[in-house]
């Protein structure tokens, strides 16, 4: 087992956003949640990460059988937790480059291996952008900056190209791209998938999950998740809309 | 940078290095205080000619009537003038055995910085055994500079070698009455650096104090003169990376710096004197002036500065921009931390007609430290379409810090134009979650994101000084986020 959240709950300034999730992702399995604007998809993924501004009330969170919660959000990332964000930051001055140099060696540190030397690292990022077809200079470019949304996303999927997570969080990384980019992600994640890591897809589109086939596709509804099923539960959702899912329950 | 250089820094730095090239002095001090009496033993002590007691004599009778300037934003507690020793002979430092006898704190700092062992025993005043001899190196590198009839020498040296060049140019660009410090310097300097490029020439190597003889006796009150030739060019580099203390708490220097027609100077500055400790106790107080005039036309001279030391800086190098087309530059990062304190920034005065200027400073205050730029763009009446550009902009980490600006325009014709753009920013919450989400931890996030901001100014170091300048921010924030 990968990831196992049970019965989590978690708010931010008082107001309670996650209402008692479970969750259980196992290796080699990719899990798609959906749900309307505002009910906690973000929110989850943020937890997960560990970012601090949400405080977790209840509930707990095992990742490879530990517990998560008390690691730091760096902490985390070095276990092999990868984030792709919904809204890429912009980080003026650093360029790609360095950034994923610096994450890599510090990622090595933590792992107890040497730095890795800037040939090896060069011929890393050459193969990675391959694979995620960048074929511009982006990388040499600073961090996300006047970046269209498009170059965001793709940045994203070849950073975790990068660190190679063992679980993976795609947080609306479909958003915003157009069909060619859309399938480049999609084949991003789906060469980078092995039996050995996990992906949690967010996203909005069943259309995402015709290229990334899920296991399990979950609907988080107002900080739960209210039904769960498999590829054909997305296709149900776009059919018939969230409305079904309210009425159900 | 020409292969000369390369060679020299690398036989420099990964041989090893006999520490003390001085022969061995007995130390000798100036009586406590300041009087013309004073003045007079530092120049017997020096043998100097006696147009430059004069000078200094005059300075001194001066600065009597000066005050302390009272406009900068910061709170200088009061200096006992009387209480200084103002000279004290080149005494030999004492050698330490190993580098276990050394402050494990600045062991450590050493160690971020990527300083190599050698280097940390050279800087730290631990005898090390010769395999280079240190001597040859100096030679190898005074050699280079003689093909090209470059003179680079103590400035004690330049006043026995080359009273001429002295005499007609020091003071010409600061004179003694410029400033209290000014005057202070002008009176009671010790020694510092002079510089002489002859016409056309491009000096093969950055110079660098580090290579100059007797570099480690420049003392509390440092001069430095620059001296480019029609057509000739130079890049300069002052101070290092590694923390400097020093038991003198109050430091003025002057720097002067003339380029005539065509000449181009470059003059990079890493300041990183001892700040004090974490509640304000103790650190340096530097009052520097430093200035430089485009004599001839299409002269230029840059600035670049890293300021992360000091307990108090005030600091403005400025460019009197003389000859037509003629170009000033300013690139500035200063970091202030605790309870540090900076006023810094530059003066453009433009006098040339098509004569322009660029500034480009960048503060950053963590802690209770507070920064403040201040500077000022003149345009003459005479300096027809010149034209300045300048971008301040500020960065704070946490909430108990202060940055200021203090911008001064004055246009006196309406042909040039005159920009001005100021920013004020925060390392944002989210820019921190997203580094620590890579794996990166807090410091070194606030490090790379520092390095970031201030890259403008980075870039226009010496590569070797660039490297060492981006360890040196990081290191200078530790612990001011989170
Ligand atoms: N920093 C914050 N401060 C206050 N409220 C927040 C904050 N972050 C999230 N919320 C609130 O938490 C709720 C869930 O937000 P979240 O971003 O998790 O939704 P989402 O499911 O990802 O929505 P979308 O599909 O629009 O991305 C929303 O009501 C949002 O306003
Ligand atoms: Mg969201």
């Amino acid at each position: 087992m990968l990831l196992k959240i049970t019965n989590l709950h978690a708010s931010i300034k008082g107001k309670e956003i996650l209402k008692g999730i479970n969750l259980v992702v196992n290796k080699g399995e990719v899990h798609a949640i959906m749900g309307p604007n505002g009910t906690g998809k973000s929110t989850l993924a943020s937890v997960i990460a560990g970012r601090d501004v949400f405080d977790v009330t209840e509930g707990e969170v095992l990742y490879n059988a530990k517990n998560l919660l008390t690691l730091s959000v760096e902490e985390r990332a070095r276990e092999g937790i990868f984030l792709g964000f919904q809204y890429p930051v912009e980080i003026p001055g650093v360029s790609i480059t360095n950034f994923m140099r610096t994450a890599v060696n510090e990622i090595r540190k933590y792992r107890g291996l040497d730095p890795m030397g800037a040939g090896e690292f060069l011929k890393m990022m050459e193969e990675k952008k391959k694979l995620v077809e960048i074929t511009s200079n982006l990388t040499n470019r600073s961090v996300n900056e006047g970046f269209s949304g498009g170059e965001k996303k793709r940045n994203e999927i070849f950073q975790m190209a990068m660190l190679e997570p063992t679980l993976a969080i795609l947080d609306e990384t479909d958003s915003g791209l157009d069909i060619d980019a859309l399938r480049v992600v999609a084949n991003g994640v789906n060469k980078l998938r092995t039996s050995e890591n996990g992906f949690v897809v967010i996203t909005h589109y069943q259309r995402l999950l015709d290229y990334i086939i899920p296991d399990f596709v979950h609907v988080l509804f107002e900080g739960r998740i209210v039904k769960s099923g498999g590829k054909e539960l997305a296709m149900e959702l776009e059919e018939k809309g969230y409305d079904w899912i309210k009425q159900q329950l | 940078m020409g292969s000369d250089s390369n060679n020299i820094i690398d036989a420099y730095t990964s041989g090893e290095y006999k520490y003390g090239f001085h022969t061995d002095i007995e130390t000798e001090y100036a009586p406590i205080g300041l009087n013309e009496d004073t003045v007079r033993y530092i120049s017997a002590q020096k043998n100097e000619p006696a147009f430059l007691l004069e000078y200094r004599l005059k300075a001194y009778r001066h600065w009597l009537t000066m005050k302390m300037p009272t406009w900068p934003h910061l709170e200088i507690p009061p200096i006992d003038y009387q209480g200084i020793i103002y000279y004290a002979a080149p005494k030999k430092k004492k050698e330490l055995s190993s580098l276990d006898e050394v402050d494990p704190e600045l062991l450590e700092t050493f160690n971020k910085l990527g300083i190599s062992l050698e280097e940390q025993k050279k800087l730290s005043g631990v005898a090390v055994d010769a395999v280079i001899d240190s001597v040859s190196v100096k030679t190898t590198f005074s050699e280079t500079l003689a093909k090209h009839g470059i003179i680079f020498c103590s400035f004690s040296e330049a006043v026995k070698n080359h009273p001429d060049l002295v005499k007609q140019y020091m003071g010409s660009v600061v004179p003694y009455t410029d400033n209290f410090f000014a005057a202070l310097n002008s009176a009671v300097f010790s020694d510092g650096s002079f510089c002489f490029i002859p016409k056309g020439v491009r000096c093969p190597v950055e110079l660098s104090t580090y290579f100059r003889i007797n570099a480690a006796n420049t003392g509390q009150f440092e001069r430095t003169l620059i001296l480019a030739e029609e057509g000739s060019y130079v890049s300069y580099m002052e101070g290092c990376t590694a923390p400097q203390r020093d038991k003198n708490q109050l430091h003025a220097a002057v720097v002067e710096i003339v380029a005539m027609k065509d000449a181009q100077v470059k003059y990079s500055t890493v300041q990183n004197w001892y700040p004090g400790d974490k509640n304000g106790k103790g650190g340096i107080y530097n009052f520097v002036t430093k200035r430089g005039i485009c004599k001839g036309s299409n002269s230029k001279i840059s600035w670049t500065q890293v300021e992360t030391g000091s307990a108090i800086t005030w600091k403005y190098p400025s460019c009197i921009l003389l000859g037509d087309n003629s170009v000033g530059e300013f690139y500035s990062v200063a970091v202030t931390n605790n309870y540090q304190q900076a006023d810094t920034g530059t003066k453009m005065l433009h006098l040339g007609r098509n004569t322009k200027s660029t500034i480009i400073s960048k503060g950053i205050s963590a802690g209770r430290s507070n920064n403040s730029y201040r500077g000022l763009v003149r345009i003459s009446k005479n300096a027809v379409n010149s034209r300045n550009y300048s971008q301040c902009d500020s960065l704070l980490l946490g909430d108990k810090c202060g940055a200021h600006t203090f911008p001064y325009i004055q246009t006196e014709n309406k042909s040039s134009i005159v920009e001005h753009e100021a920013t004020t920013s925060k390392i944002s919450e989210d820019q921190l979650f997203y580094c620590q989400q890579r794996g990166i931890d807090t410091e070194s996030a606030v490090g790379l994101i520092v390095n970031g901001y201030a890259k403008e100014v980075l870039k226009q170091l010496p590569m070797e000084f660039a490297v060492e300048a981006q360890k040196l921010l990081s290191i200078s924030l530790e612990g001011s986020v989170g």
